[in-house]
């Protein structure tokens, strides 16, 4: 019993991970994505200059999901990430063009341009590879003991694709409302607008995604539409409508900071609805998550540093992004 | 040699990880400095100082973004093409990994912000801790990523059963017999080698007669670590050395060109080791040497490649001549803190044109050297990956094909070589055009923070490539 809550711990930490992943740089990706539709190259500096103090910190929880998988399951990580060879492969190069552009593009002129696309391709094929890969793990992997069996080509299926697609409006979405909060002017003015298109995409995505799951797997239509569960279970979707309700009206009322929250709520169930969705799969179909742990000696030995650092990352976090708060109209100096 | 997936997973991993080392080398250093800098300037209030961090801060955000995206390509090849390995030592070195993460990377990243871009936005006495803290993440990240790789060298505090270790002793994993020596020697040559770094653009400066004051504060600054480093740093090898040579004969053998070992054993300075033949060609050695070096007497027994299998013995051919050159430039390095001292006493340390251009010359000496050391520390470590555990053959991902990982180790060439051209580009374009020199000694720059951006995109002379 003592092994297996380590191992919800463990659970909770993977997963507070990568869903702190998925918000924070989920809106720096989502800027670039909208990044060449904006109404003016100022507005693109102002863009940029909103997440530019962030996002090297918004990517570290990438490594922190990553890491912790490696650390706590090491089977997963032996095992999801081969499954996942190509599409990882786009990520790594997307991001690494999209890290670099926001570097090179300020000290640039005549090669701006440039760097303007390396800004917007990075950040749009990085969240599609992003999304394929949630895909892929939600279809499942062919696993034969320890090692992933499929081929270089298992990912790719019409629904991974879907859901590359659907990430790209998802990120969108919290790329735009925290524009809103974060600028003013034409800029403010146009994210108000785009907004509300993105919001309905996004919902038509999130419902395909949310009808298509059940019918990859008999185990997760069985869990969804059983008797007590799918009364347990109901809030999420009606929870989700609410939100998206929410969303609207604050769009209307022109809230600055509402529609950010609303739209990582949004988020926030959708994470959840997954983690119902697979719940106790670590590597759905076959691994749970009590196959995979590393044995206790390793959890604990993490678990005491983590007791105290994650805590205190929250804080300094905090501090970093409160530095530079409030509404950003042109650079931070030092470019 | 068949382009099988394991051979091209060993380049592609050889590959990103020279790559990424690089900017570590360089960052680790500068960081370092930066915070000097900054607290100078905190404590003397000199503009100079202040200037100075400045421009090496730009420097150093262009170099530490390069080395956070390859640095992200590394924890994901782990497991894309070294799944076995993942599995095999997951339980030890995963959290090692991760330690460098949550005390590390977040360290780095969350004051990185601040340090670029929040000079004007929080209190000097903060913009100064956040240097500190940034220096002393990217300390810590090497701290975390040499445990890991020298418990691969000297595994320790652990036992291996079922195909996977198990942790009995934390303490022996992180320090691990090999690690205190790895990390100092390391962490050493990262300071060298931003020393040269500074100390060849400020000698730029000095031969191109511009920023004469920022140019004679870098080159003091940097030739006085220097001429305590590089001595030290020789020292220190002989230390690794000594300690490779109980742990792991077999590389040293192959490092020293040995294949007989024994008593009074010669220090080869030159030949072709020829793994085939088992002999050298060409050899060129002063007798008895290598055994005074290794064991501190002429009759100390020092190993030679013949007493190992030979499919334990790692390629002597490249560990031979990777060694050499290390410690080729380890003298050289050596070489020039000693003129330093001669023309410091002398004082015509500012104004001797050749030195000047010496000290140009050797801007690269330290990558090379800390590539070359690297590849004799990781291919004298094959065949195996956890060192007489587990064969690096053992550590590849069952599932690759030859297509996948040729298409990876492309894509990695060509986008590397893009991004390196480009950072290149940029950050000669920066040296070019120097610090921004400072108004007035003692009013601390009270004009150019009026200037200060609004809009700063804008202001001449941020940009710096040329205008159509
Ligand atoms: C500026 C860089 C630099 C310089 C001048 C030197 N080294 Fe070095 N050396 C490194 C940078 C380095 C390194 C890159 O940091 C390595 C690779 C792995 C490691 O731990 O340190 C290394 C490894 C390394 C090893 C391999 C240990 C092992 O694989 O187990 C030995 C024996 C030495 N060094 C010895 C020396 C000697 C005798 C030097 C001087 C004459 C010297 N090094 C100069
Ligand atoms: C930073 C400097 C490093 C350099 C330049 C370097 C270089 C290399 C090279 C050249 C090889 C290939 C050897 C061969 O195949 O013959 C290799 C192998 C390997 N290294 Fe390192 N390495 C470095 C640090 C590390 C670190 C910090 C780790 C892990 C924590 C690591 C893990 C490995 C592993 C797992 C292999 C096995 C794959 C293989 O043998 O090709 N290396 N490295
Ligand atoms: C194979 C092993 C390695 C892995 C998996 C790895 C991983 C990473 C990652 C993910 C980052 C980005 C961190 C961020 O977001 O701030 C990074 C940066 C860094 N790494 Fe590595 N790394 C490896 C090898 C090394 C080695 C051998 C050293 C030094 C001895 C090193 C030192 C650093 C430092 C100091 C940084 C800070 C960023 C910079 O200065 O460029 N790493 N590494």
């Amino acid at each position: 019993m003592e092994g297996s809550l380590l191992t919800l711990a463990w659970v909770g930490i993977v997963g507070f991970a990568v869903f702190m992943y998925v918000l924070m740089d989920g809106f720096d990706l989502g800027i670039g994505i909208l990044y060449p539709f904006a109404p003016s190259e100022e507005s693109r500096d102002v863009m940029m200059n909103t997440v530019a103090p962030v996002w090297d910190f918004n990517e570290t929880w990438l490594i922190l999901g990553g890491a912790g998988l490696f650390a706590a399951f090491p089977i997963a990580y032996a095992v999801v990430l081969p499954a996942m060879y190509l599409p990882l492969l786009l990520m790594l190069i997307a991001l690494i063009f999209r890290g670099v552009a926001f570097e090179f593009r300020f000290k640039a002129r005549t090669s701006r341009h440039w760097w303007n696309k390396a800004f917007f391709l990075g950040s749009l094929l990085a969240t599609f590879a992003q999304g394929v890969v949630l895909g892929t793990f939600i279809q499942g992997i062919e696993v034969e003991g320890r090692n992933f069996a499929g081929t270089m080509l298992d990912w790719l299926t019409p629904f991974s694709l879907f859901c590359g697609l659907a990430l790209i409006a998802g990120y969108a979405l919290l790329g735009c409302t925290w524009l809103i909060w974060r600028t003013i002017g034409i800029l403010q003015d146009w994210c108000y607008r785009v907004a509300r298109r993105l919001l309905v995409a996004v919902l038509v995505m999130v419902a395909v995604v949310s009808l298509w799951t059940p019918f990859l797997e008999p185990a997760i239509a069985a869990r969804w539409f059983a008797m007590p569960n799918i009364l347990l279970l109901s809030p999420v979707p009606l929870l989700t409508a609410a939100l998206a309700f929410g969303l609207w009206r604050a769009l209307d009322e022109g809230s600055d900071v509402l529609p950010f929250a609303f739209s990582m709520g949004l988020f926030a169930l959708s994470y959840l609805g997954l983690a119902v969705s697979l719940w106790p799969m670590l590597i759905p179909p076959s691994i749970t998550i009590w196959q995979a742990a590393a044995p206790p000696e390793t959890q604990v030995f993490l678990l005491i540093g983590m007791a105290f650092l994650i805590p205190t990352i929250l804080v300094y976090t905090a501090y970093s992004y409160w530095v530079f708060r409030g509404k950003v109209t042109g650079a931070f100096g030092y470019h | 040699m068949d382009l099988d997936p394991l051979i091209l997973s060993r380049i592609q991993f050889a590959f990103v990880i020279s790559f990424h080392i690089l900017f570590p080398s360089f960052t680790v250093g500068l960081a370092c400095w930066i915070a000097v800098l900054e607290g100078l300037w905190l404590g003397t209030g000199k503009a100079l100082y202040r200037s100075l961090s400045e421009f090496w801060t730009k420097i150093f955000a262009i170099s530490f973004g390069m080395g956070v995206v390859s640095g992200i390509v590394m924890t994901y090849q782990f497991g894309t093409n070294w799944s076995r390995w993942s599995d095999i030592v997951g339980n030890v070195l995963g959290p090692l990994i991760q330690y460098e993460v949550v005390t590390a990377f977040f360290l780095e990243a969350a004051f990185l912000g601040i340090l670029l871009f929040g000079r004007d936005r929080v209190p000097r006495a903060a913009h100064f801790a956040a240097a500190c803290l940034v220096a002393l993440g990217t300390v810590l990240s090497s701290f975390w990523i040499l445990s890991a790789n020298s418990w691969m060298h000297t595994p320790a505090g652990a036992e291996f059963r079922d195909g996977q270790f198990f942790v009995t002793d934390w303490w022996q994993v992180v320090f691990n017999p090999s690690f205190p020596y790895r990390l100092v020697h390391m962490l050493t040559a990262m300071f060298l080698t931003t020393g040269f770094v500074v100390a060849g653009i400020s000698a730029f400066y000095l031969l191109t007669r511009r920023f004469i004051e920022h140019a004679r504060v870098g080159l003091g600054m940097a030739l006085g670590i220097i001429t305590i480093l590089a001595p030290l740093q020789v020292f220190l090898g002989d230390l690794h050395g000594l300690n490779t040579l109980e742990h792991q004969p077999a590389k040293i053998a192959a490092m020293e060109g040995h294949w007989e070992g024994g008593p009074r054993a010669p220090l080869i300075l030159f030949a072709i080791p020829d793994a085939e033949a088992e002999k050298n060609h060409l050899e060129l050695a002063i007798p008895g040497l290598s055994s005074i070096i290794l064991t501190h007497e002429l009759e100390g027994k020092v190993p030679g490649l013949k007493q190992f299998p030979a499919d334990e013995r790692p390629n002597p051919l490249i560990l031979f001549f990777t060694f050499r050159i290390m410690v080729g430039i380890g003298l050289l390095m050596v070489t020039v803190a000693l003129i330093h001292l001669v023309l410091r006493f002398t004082g015509k340390l500012y104004t001797t044109e050749w030195f000047h251009r010496l000290l140009v010359a050797c801007m690269p000496a330290g990558f090379v050297a800390i590539l070359a050391g690297w590849f004799t520390t990781e291919i004298g470590r094959q065949p195996w990956v956890v060192y007489g555990m587990v064969r690096t053959a053992e550590g590849v991902t069952p599932a690759l094909t030859t297509g996948a990982v040729l298409t990876s180790l492309i894509v990695f060439v060509v986008v590397y070589t893009i991004i390196y051209g480009a950072g290149t580009y940029y950050l000669i374009r920066l040296l070019r055009i120097g610090p921004s020199i400072p108004e007035d000694e003692y009013a601390p720059m009270a004009k150019q923070e009026a200037l200060r951006p609004k809009r700063p995109l804008s202001l001449p002379g941020e940009s710096i490539e040329p205008a159509e």
